[in-house]
């Protein structure tokens, strides 16, 4: 087991490395360069020229991206180009608001999810089955601002139960709920349509197992052959499964917060975009990128712990 | 080649059983109609401003109501089922074209090039596609051609992964073989006797892929960085009409339901086409 998660871990670097390296060159193909975006289109060469001295802009490209490498590993994510304030500390004052979405939208998702998942599947071929599978499908379909802005129609302009924008006071609880309620659900209702089609899977698969069909046999209630021998199996590949939803989770993260002007990564990335600030692009990105890895490596490696055959693959 | 058709029918067969694939294909099917026909019925000229009916709420004249230029949102809208359908469509296609090819290289060649290539489309499939989609959009830049491949190339991943699999298995067959022994190229080889056999999936991954690349230059028209005005598309539609939610919520949610049916019914075929290739999932 402990060579299987070095394994995991070691092929987890290089594909950090390479990201973060195709991050970089897509940054620094981008048309237009950032000191003339920073200083305006009616700037003189000479401060064009000086501001991208400045900025190391200058220097050969392999130069800007080994200074990138070094500064990463030392956790030093650079300087804004638009008004050259550090990176981090803006990153640290937003990412509060973002992980605040991104487990309540899990939670609710996994909350909903779930349950319906297991109904339809045990009542597959019925209408309650009919009926929430095209729900489902639905929500895959919703484009995640769409889906955002009609529960800001119903719940704040027309019902004026939850504000319709801001991440409210960090240091107030109730306020921050308050705030969250309207984004959370939109993220949430999203993850709910996948979790829901994934477990409805996982609990067909289980119940066309043979061993069903031998707890069946031995007449035991319909109930306790779900409960006790699909539900358990059928769960343990769900929930470490979820973990593999993460790219669509911060994707409906970002829509959210664009749609509900909420702060956080997704907002500081389009606002970053917006301004051609390629070097906060580009650490929001890597940022982004490394929260997905890791939360496949977790995945890959609960998904071991609880079904050992998956090593020897 | 009568198995052949043997085949396709008990597939069409199927197909008409499954009643949620026929319900999307009928989607399909007016969504196409809409985009290609639809333009000719216009009530309106989309760009048109009606000053004197600024937000003026749906009635007989304009049945979906006016936007804040005074524009006829459901001429706006049919337009903008072109824009959609043509960015959904063209992107897929450059996918297959650039995405099929690499896969099945790297399937057939194997060793380092599998391996490298293996290693990018790993590292690509691991950014959510609107993240992709968004950073290409700022490298790449341009109008609806830079659109086009930014939304493309964010997909194309998919496809190479899609190809390279059967093409492993392909690699073995005894066909393979004997083309091989009698001197056939290997680029003959690849496009002649592998692709014909990965095009199946194919054709069927790109319908719902192409409801994802739908939805993705929603996203990005809605953020600001889709298709440039005027040309009416869906998202940049419902943008304009976030600031009107109160006085004017039609604005807005009328293009959505627009997305939604279209995103909608290549979702529903594509989910059928899968239930009747892999039978087991059937149920």
């Amino acid at each position: 087991m402990i060579g299987y998660i070095i394994r995991k871990i070691l092929i987890a670097i290089p594909t950090m490395f390479v990201a973060v390296t195709i991050i970089f060159l897509m940054m620094r193909v981008i048309p237009g360069d950032p000191a003339t975006a920073a200083l305006g289109n009616y700037a003189s060469e000479i401060a064009v020229q000086a501001l991208k001295e400045r900025m190391g802009l200058n220097r050969p490209i392999y130069v800007q991206y080994i200074d990138y490498l070094k500064g990463l590993a030392q956790g030093d994510l650079g300087k804004s180009f638009v008004n050259r304030n550090p990176v981090a500390p803006l990153i640290r004052k937003v990412l509060p608001y973002t992980i605040d979405l991104t487990l309540s939208g899990i939670l609710i998702g996994t909350i909903l999810g779930i349950p319906l998942g297991i109904i339809t599947a045990v009542k597959r071929n019925s209408s309650i089955d009919y009926i929430f599978r095209t729900l489902s499908l639905a929500g895959l379909s919703f484009p995640a601002f769409y889906s955002g802005l009609l529960l800001m129609l119903v719940f704040s302009v027309y019902l004026g139960l939850f504000p319709s924008i801001g991440g409210g006071d960090l240091n107030n609880v109730g306020d921050r709920l308050y705030h969250l309620a309207l984004p959370a659900l939109n993220v949430g209702l999203i993850m709910t349509a996948y979790i829901t089609r994934m477990t409805r899977s996982a609990m067909l698969d289980v119940i066309q197992q043979d061993y069903i069909s031998t707890a069946r046999a031995k007449g035991l209630s319909e109930n306790r052959v779900i409960v006790k021998h699909a539900l358990k199996n059928a769960l343990i590949s769900v929930i470490t499964v979820i973990g593999l939803y993460i790219g669509i989770l911060i994707a409906g993260c970002v829509m959210s917060e664009i749609i509900f002007s909420r702060p956080g990564l997704g907002k500081l990335l389009i606002g970053a975009m917006k301004n051609r600030d390629y070097n906060m692009m580009q650490s929001i990105l890597v940022i982004m990128t490394g929260i997905i890895v890791v939360v496949n490596l977790i995945t890959d490696i609960a998904y071991s712990f609880c079904d050992p055959r998956i090593k020897y693959e | 080649m009568p198995r052949e058709t043997t085949q396709a029918k008990r597939m069409w067969r199927t197909f008409k059983k499954n009643r949620t694939a026929l319900v999307g294909a009928i989607g399909v099917i007016v969504v196409l109609l809409l985009a290609i026909f639809g333009p000719f019925f216009m009530p309106y000229d989309p760009v048109e401003q009606h000053l004197l009916d600024q937000l003026s709420p749906p009635s007989a004249r304009f049945p979906f109501g006016t936007d804040v230029f005074g524009r006829d949102v459901l001429s706006r809208s049919i337009l903008g089922s072109r824009v959609s359908l043509a960015v959904g469509l063209v992107s897929v296609m450059f996918a297959v074209v650039l995405g099929v090819p690499t896969g099945i290289l790297a399937g057939y060649k194997g060793g380092l090039i599998d391996t490298g290539i293996t290693r990018v489309v790993d590292v690509l499939m691991s950014f959510p596609v609107l993240i992709l989609g968004l950073m290409l959009r700022a490298a790449i830049g341009g109008g609806f051609i830079g659109l086009v491949l930014a939304i493309g190339i964010a997909i194309t991943p998919r496809f190479i992964r899609l190809a390279r699999a059967p093409t492993i298995s392909i690699r073995e067959k005894e066909y393979i073989e004997a083309a091989k022994a009698v001197g056939v190229s290997e680029i003959r080889l690849m496009f002649r006797h592998i692709m014909p056999n990965v095009l199946g999936d194919v054709a069927v991954m790109s319908t719902l892929w192409i409801a994802l690349a739908i939805r993705l230059e929603a996203n990005l028209s809605f953020i600001g960085i889709g298709i440039p005005p005027p040309t009416p598309s869906w998202g940049v539609m419902i943008r304009s009409g976030v600031d009107f939610l109160t006085n004017a919520p039609w604005i807005s949610t009328i293009p959505g339901i627009f997305i939604l049916f279209t995103v909608m019914s290549f979702n529903l075929v594509g989910d059928g086409i899968r239930d009747i290739i892999d039978p087991r999932l059937q149920q």
